[in-house]
């Protein structure tokens, strides 16, 4: 097993604590002072510096949200010196103001650390050649993936996004290793290959893809990875964050957090506490060295569930599960919390039926009824009533084991729910509010 | 020789919601398709169409085309008039070899109604049947 900082990666976790808890002080004394926003920020909620006295005392500091970035639109968050300033990126949001990153010389070394050993982890070197295959630009994923595989000593191909031919080309005649992209492109790319008459197992020496900055499932990882014949890993990241940060190691059992860099916690969206390890709620990070835009208990929106647990590669940092949904499109049913991506996993698991769904949601008395319907598989069908009932059952049954909420299941005709181009709205809640 | 007394049914596979059998009805229509006989299944939440109609290759191939879920099933056509409790010796005669009756359904053809049966050995039923002197229709008597 090869690592890039050993020492660090395998530190145990009370000394990880130990940094965190050294540099979390170090963070709040700096932005005390330096930012204008903080200090105000920090006398209206009564926290001083001084207050953070142990690692649970990060709870009184004050939460932010993309909101909050928004609203200091250009730069007001920025606490570097302009002079220390050496990049920055800017996300288009969908809603409102962009929102912009600034980093420092530091900044970038940090982000570059983390991916140099985020590839190493799952075997990437210096001898790998890596085409980014990620937008380069104002977006952070091109970027960031370059900085990363040039601090590993790979060779990098910045590809960037589309010519997808002209990628797929490359791939075979500069003997790409590994790509850097989304799942969907990947995919889009596997099908063009295809049609030219490459065969990624034959006619290329790919190994593994770098996956991100959209959602997907274990089961899109698995078509992958049988289609092309290669690792597929997942990346997390945000713009917000720096960009794409961490990856999972050779053992695919979640993404190493690296606590060095990054102290995350795990909130119930409802309450703001936190939940217990290994329980699933809101997502909440703090960029423990970031210098240029201080990112504080930021609520990120993504819903997942972190481990301490050491990895069987011998990471010792704390382990990120696959992002189950966003706290927006949480829905609640008889007080229990569902995700459309639960539905999803669990539809994707039967062969009966397609991924093509849609969530409705009733009142049915005082209590929330749920259905899901369920484009049926043209080659699962047959005359046999009683076959198709079996078929409901069972995805009533699956989603009942997954989701511990009693579903109705519907079975579609193939191409009679309305399909989404962009982002999909799966859920119909149709709920009486009192 | 049974195979010739096989008659060809088309199963769709539809959505329990109004306005699906109109749906169907104008795709038979705008494709010139003749239907001689049908019937619906339903369960909650789907339906199954099942329609007797004339050239049922070519129709099951115009509703593929037409984005349609549709499947070639066999059934057997009995013809009612010949003698009054004709239906239930069948259906005794099938019972008897273990022959298991999925469902039927009833059609007034141009000579008199017929029953088509859906069975789970559609072979073995057409040979007891007509071991028994039992009438069977052709596809080309309907
Ligand atoms: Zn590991």
């Amino acid at each position: 097993m090869q690592f890039w900082n050993k020492t660090i990666e395998t530190m145990p976790r009370k000394e990880i604590e130990q940094l965190q808890l050294r540099l979390l002080k170090e963070l709040v004394t700096r932005i005390y002072e330096k930012s204008h926003y903080y200090h105000t920020l920090m006398k209206e909620v009564g926290v001083h510096p001084s207050d953070i006295i142990s690692l649970e005392d990060i709870v009184k500091l004050p939460t932010m949200n993309k909101t909050d970035l928004r609203d200091n639109y250009p730069d007001r968050l920025i606490i570097a010196d302009p002079e220390d300033i050496i990049r920055y990126h800017v996300s288009s949001g969908t809603t409102g103001k962009p929102t912009v990153v600034g980093y420092t010389k530091n900044d970038i070394e940090n982000w570059s650390e983390s991916l140099a050993r985020s590839f190493t982890s799952f075997g990437l070197g210096k001898r790998d050649v890596i085409q980014v295959s990620n937008g380069y630009g104002l977006f952070s994923g091109g970027l960031g993936m370059h900085y990363g595989a040039e601090k590993l000593g790979a060779a990098v191909v910045p590809a960037s996004t589309g010519g997808t031919k002209r990628q797929i080309e490359l791939i075979k005649d500069l003997k790409v290793t590994s790509i850097a992209c989304t799942p969907s492109y990947l995919l889009h790319m596997a099908e063009v290959a295809e049609s030219m008459g490459v065969d990624f197992r034959n006619d290329t020496r790919l190994g593994s893809a770098i996956l991100g900055a959209e959602p997907w499932s274990e089961n899109t990882r698995r078509h992958i990875e049988d289609w092309m014949g290669i690792k597929a890993q997942n990346c997390y990241g945000a713009s917000e964050l720096s960009g794409p940060l961490f990856t999972e190691c050779n053992e695919q059992d979640g993404v190493h957090v690296w606590g060095d860099l990054c102290l995350v916690e795990v909130i119930d969206p409802k309450t703001g506490e936190h939940v217990g390890e290994g329980e699933r709620g809101e997502l909440v990070f703090t960029m423990l060295r970031r210098e240029a835009l201080p990112i504080i208990r930021y609520r990120i929106g993504d819903i997942s569930e972190i481990t301490w647990e050491r990895c069987a590669c011998g990471r010792t940092h704390p382990r990120l599960q696959r992002v189950a949904g966003r706290v927006d499109d949480m829905i609640i049913i008889r007080g229990i919390n569902v995700f459309p991506s639960q539905v999803e996993h669990v539809l994707g698991e039967i062969e009966e039926v397609t991924q093509h769904y849609m969530i409705l949601v009733d009142s049915d008395g005082a209590l929330d009824k749920m259905t899901v319907q369920v484009e049926l598989d043209p080659e699962a069908f047959t005359d046999n009533i009683l076959t198709l009932r079996a078929i409901r059952s069972k995805v009533a049954g699956a989603l009942k084991d997954t989701l511990n909420v009693r579903v109705d299941v519907e079975l579609m005709e193939p191409g009679s729910l309305p399909r989404f181009e962009e982002k999909a709205k799966r859920v119909l809640d149709r709920r009486v509010r009192m | 020789m049974p195979k010739r007394h096989v008659i060809k049914q088309l199963s769709i596979f539809v959505n329990n919601e109004p306005g699906r059998l109109a749906k169907i009805a104008r795709i038979m229509k705008e494709e010139g398709i003749d239907i001689y006989a049908f019937n619906i299944a339903e369960a909650s939440g789907f339906g199954v169409f099942r329609a007797i109609v004339r050239d049922p290759d070519i129709a099951f191939q115009k509703l593929k085309d037409r984005d349609l879920v549709v499947k070639e099933t066999e059934v057997i056509a009995i013809p009612m008039e010949d003698r009054p409790g004709g239906l239930f010796e069948a259906a005794a005669v099938l019972g008897e070899v273990g022959i298991n009756i999925e469902y039927g359904y009833a059609y007034s053809g141009k000579e008199g109604a017929i029953f088509f049966i859906r069975v789970n050995d559609t072979e073995s039923a057409i040979n007891t049947l007509l071991n028994h002197g039992i009438r069977l229709l052709k596809e080309g008597d309907l």
